[in-house]
């Protein structure tokens, strides 16, 4: 288990003062301005050294990601974009950074804007975390008044501006193309790439956007080193996560943890262990709702980082462990999540508008058990094409956690069909 | 079907203008579109201030984009694209349900039930006889370690049972004002509800 030292996320529970008094006594803002000296590819090299990759989902390399943007302007400004959308059906991590670590993520707005040579970031929060917003807006104006960001930020003689923006329920926008053409003031549909936001984002302006997630945790990774950080977690999966623990166990939480625990150990340990005991799992959906569901017996081994998950043709995604015990129909269950992008689909790609709905409603009928075993091959059909023939990534994650449910799941899946009787057609009626 | 009355004009009040100029203010010149969505929120916040429902009317929308010099259907599409944004009156208490899997894994039915209970709405998008409630079915609302979760006009309320939810609602029915947010077990925001596992400096009493 994780050292409590060893946690970038002291306050996570809200426990102890999140102003910008509590926050100096963890740390933060702790000469600030000596990280800025190191200079702009130092800083980057730092946090390529540390292995850390992107905690949104999607797990591209940080530091890779930042390097893309220009060294030097061609006139046009350069912009850090913060993704606090945080949507992921079983996520709810961003929020407890947000609400009781604000200044750890602000400090890093002006490490990683600085790093990417940007004078303004824009962090784009949901509109639902409404009380969220209010104390990151305050945290944000104690910075300001403390010389932490504006003119000669922090005393690094690096002008900085944050501007907070808030959604207003549109899960689609978490997708970083859809959220940039959000805060432009338009309805969120992603946009084709290339170009690469790093060339042509907000604005058309070169632009980088991150996860809450990995930007609050950089100015931690530059306090205590690349080496500490990698030293966490395991090759290639360096550092440490907050999970977020839901659904069928005794004490659901958020935990920071390292990259690489166990499925296991996190129920057991930290979630006080599957309702009815470990015997009673029926499944788990590991890394939010867009990833594929693991069966018991994939459980039982499981690591937790992104590579060990990709292995079994599921993904860390956004470290949200979604627990489902013997009780729960599972079949059900992922026919919600068909319904969540059936309502979410932004309807720009025709596969995604239409496939969205089509794949609900027949899940729908295989959990009324009304499908018959050739639609249930039809289905898996039609997965595959809307996975990957959208513009965005949001048909493949349509498609993933029903394509997960037949390969985790098939046996009951296939129950449900064979216990299907079609509808006899009326007897005539008597003359 | 349709039924209300949208007014025939709508003008932001002091309050509002000092928040709308405010808002425009946060993006670079020349890009004052993005403020599109802030002026929509700032909208349906006057409406409730002086209506007692939070919604925007069409002609709230003509105003907006009147503001920021953007063509009318630009808002309109704004306002119909995002959920957040009311386009017909809702109650004074805006019950917003999560039934995602993972609210649903731990009783979001319950929670469903509870509503239509106490405020006698028989389905989703209705409003109660007395104008003080309005149902809605939404999607995850990102606090799931909380689940189940109801959010009443700004605020969360969370790791709910049929029980709790009735006496929540009952109490907004018999004039209470809204309790404060957060946990109705008394939980410390997303840690374990006993048996805290990490950060256990924090669970010692500050001196």
């Amino acid at each position: 288990m994780l050292n409590d030292a060893d946690r970038i996320y002291q306050n996570l529970y809200g426990q102890q003062d999140w102003q910008l008094s509590g926050a100096r006594a963890r740390g933060d803002w702790n000469a600030t301005v000596e990280i800025l000296a190191r200079g702009r590819d130092a800083i980057i090299e730092e946090v390529k050294a540390s292995g850390m990759r992107g905690r949104g989902g999607a797990g591209f390399p940080t530091g890779m990601k930042w390097s893309f943007m220009p060294k030097q302007s061609d006139g046009r400004p350069s912009y850090l974009v913060v993704n606090a959308d945080e949507s992921e059906p079983g996520t709810c991590k961003d929020r407890d950074i947000i609400r009781h670590e604000p200044h750890k993520l602000i400090e890093g707005c002006l490490i990683a804007g600085f790093a990417m040579g940007a004078h303004t970031a824009f962090i784009y929060i949901r509109g639902e975390y409404y009380n969220e917003a209010a104390r990151l807006q305050a945290a944000i104006e104690e910075a300001y008044a403390a010389g932490l960001l504006g003119k000669n930020a922090a005393g690094s003689d690096w002008d900085f501006d944050l501007v907070l923006h808030r959604g207003a329920g549109a899960y689609i926008c978490g997708e970083e193309s859809a959220l940039l053409e959000s805060l432009e003031g338009k309805k969120g549909m992603p946009r084709m790439k290339p170009p690469f936001p790093a060339a042509m984002g907000l604005y058309g302006c070169p632009t980088t956007v991150n996860n809450v997630e990995s930007i609050a945790g950089i100015p931690t990774v530059l306090r205590r080193g690349a080496a500490w950080f990698a030293a966490l977690g395991r090759p290639k999966n360096t550092g440490t996560k907050i999970f977020c623990i839901s659904g069928h166990v005794n004490r659901p939480c958020n935990v920071e943890e390292e990259l690489g625990i166990p499925l296991k150990d996190l129920i057991e340990k930290h979630a006080g262990g599957v309702r009815g005991g470990w015997d009673n799992l029926q499944a788990v959906i590991p890394g939010g709702a867009s990833m594929p569901i693991l069966n018991k017996e994939m459980c039982e081994t499981q690591l937790m980082d992104f590579d060990s998950l990709a292995a079994v043709r599921s993904g860390l995604g956004s470290g949200a462990i979604i627990v489902m015990d013997k009780s729960a129909d599972v079949v059900k269950a992922i026919w919600r999540l068909s319904k969540f992008f059936k309502h979410e689909s932004c309807g720009q790609c025709t596969p995604c508008r239409e496939g969205t709905g089509w794949m609900m409603r027949m899940m729908d009928r295989i959990v009324q058990g009304k499908a018959s075993m050739a639609d249930i091959a039809l289905m898996e059909q039609v997965t595959t094409q809307v996975a990957g023939h959208t513009i965005c990534a949001f048909g493949d994650a349509a498609a993933w956690p029903i394509q997960g449910l037949m390969r985790a799941f098939r046996p009951l899946v296939e129950q449900r069909a064979t216990d299907y009787k079609p509808p006899q057609p009326l007897a005539q009626a008597a003359e | 079907m349709n039924t209300h009355i949208e007014p025939t004009d709508f003008v932001f009040d002091d309050l509002a203008e000092g928040a709308v100029t405010k808002a425009i203010a946060r993006y670079p010149a020349g890009k004052q579109a993005s403020a599109v969505m802030a002026l929509l929120d700032i909208a349906q916040r006057q409406m409730e201030r002086l209506t007692g429902s939070a919604w925007v009317p069409r002609v709230a929308m003509d105003a907006v984009a009147q503001r920021l010099g953007i063509a009318a259907v630009r808002v309109y599409e704004m306002a119909t694209f995002y959920t957040m944004y009311n386009t017909k009156p809702v109650g004074k208490f805006h019950l917003q349900v999560c039934t995602t899997t993972p609210c649903w894994l731990r009783g979001s039915d319950e929670v469903v039930a509870s509503c239509k209970k106490v405020s006698g709405i028989e389905d989703f998008g209705q409003t109660s006889a007395d104008g003080l409630f309005t149902m809605t079915e939404v999607e995850c609302l990102g606090g799931c370690v909380n689940a189940p979760i109801l959010q009443i006009n700004d605020d969360y309320y969370e790791d709910l049972d049929a029980a709790r939810t009735e006496a929540l609602l009952n109490g907004l029915k018999s004039g209470a004002p809204l309790p404060p947010a957060g946990s109705s077990i008394g939980r410390q925001a997303s840690a374990p509800v006993t048996n805290q596992t990490a950060l256990l400096n924090n669970t010692k009493p500050v001196e």
